[in-house]
């Protein structure tokens, strides 16, 4: 049985939290795994200085947080999905409802339609409170095919 | 604030136009040129910026932050005078991944700008934009806030 499928099969927060830190790009922002609910995954935004894309508000990069987004998704399509590679981002649109204050930033996403090869996902960020967006998005997902490690 | 062009206040220090980033310092983005309308930026790759630790291609969080980015400068170098901006939306289409150990640049042209919004387009490349790894169209306001960078101000 292949790393996801464990995941898939009752994985825990630790184990979600050991899959962001393989990856590099996550370890850099400080993403983490926040809470594993009915609903799916909640990935945290950990706030660092140098995440900081206006000094002067100051706000977090919205670079920053279309790549954290990005990774609710992917998560999200790992947690539900199949196979053994990641999904690969086909497109994304981002909107920008509130500028990411100086703190910590969580995001969920909803699959909302899982196809055989591309899956659409919504996805939500917020600040403090779960109604307090900062940024959601919609974007499609090519699938890894299920147990193929190819691509 | 000055009524001059952000363009001409940074003369040749193109750099200024993001060096008070700190995000972007931390990623290494440099400006390769600006012109009116227009901005080249480049991320150099870096090991940390990589999503797929099994084919060493860099995340696309990066190319969103890269692009968001030179978008950003696009519209500055594309305002006749210093105003604040934020990005109200941006949809960023991934064509091909990028190629592991290679800087990307990323190219944005502001070709609209009304009194409240800026409209821009851009692509991420290697060697030409005629072999894209992502396109980008964005939406800005302009005017969102007071925040201005100190470089916008000075020489007025």
């Amino acid at each position: 049985m292949g790393f996801f499928q464990r995941l898939r099969e009752g994985g825990t927060t630790a184990d979600y939290q050991a899959l962001l830190e393989r990856i590099p790009y996550a370890r850099f922002l400080g993403i983490t795994l926040d809470t594993i609910g009915e609903q799916g995954l909640v990935i945290r935004l950990v706030f660092d200085r140098r995440l900081i894309g206006n000094p002067h508000l100051p706000a977090i990069h919205g670079g920053v947080i279309g790549a954290f987004l990005e990774f609710a998704a992917i998560l999200e399509l790992v947690h539900q999905g199949e196979g053994e590679a990641l999904p690969k981002p086909i497109d994304l649109t981002i909107d920008y409802l509130r500028s990411a204050k100086p703190d910590d930033v969580l995001a969920r996403a909803i699959i909302t339609k899982h196809g055989r090869r591309v899956a659409n996902v919504r996805v939500e960020a917020w600040q403090g409170t779960p109604d307090r967006l900062v940024a959601a998005a919609h974007g499609h997902f090519l699938m890894p095919s299920g147990g193929d490690h190819a691509e | 604030m000055s009524k001059r062009p952000v363009l001409e206040l940074v003369g040749e220090n193109k750099q200024l136009l993001i060096s008070h980033i700190p995000h972007a310092q931390a990623i290494g983005l440099t400006v390769v040129d600006a012109r009116p309308d227009e901005a080249w930026l480049k991320v150099p790759y870096g090991e940390h910026l990589v999503g797929n630790p099994e084919t060493g291609v860099v995340h696309g969080g990066v190319i969103t932050t890269l692009l968001d980015n030179a978008a950003g400068t696009a519209v500055i170098a594309a305002l006749e005078d210093a105003r604040s901006i934020a990005t109200l939306d941006l949809r960023i289409d991934y064509m091909k991944p990028a190629t592991p150990r290679r800087d990307i640049i990323g190219y944005c042209h502001c070709y609209k700008v009304t009194r409240r919004i800026a409209f821009v387009r851009g692509v991420a490349y290697h060697d030409t934009p005629d072999e894209p790894i992502a396109t980008m169209v964005a939406a800005f306001m302009v005017g969102a806030n007071r925040s201005l960078p100190a470089v916008y101000m000075s020489g007025a």
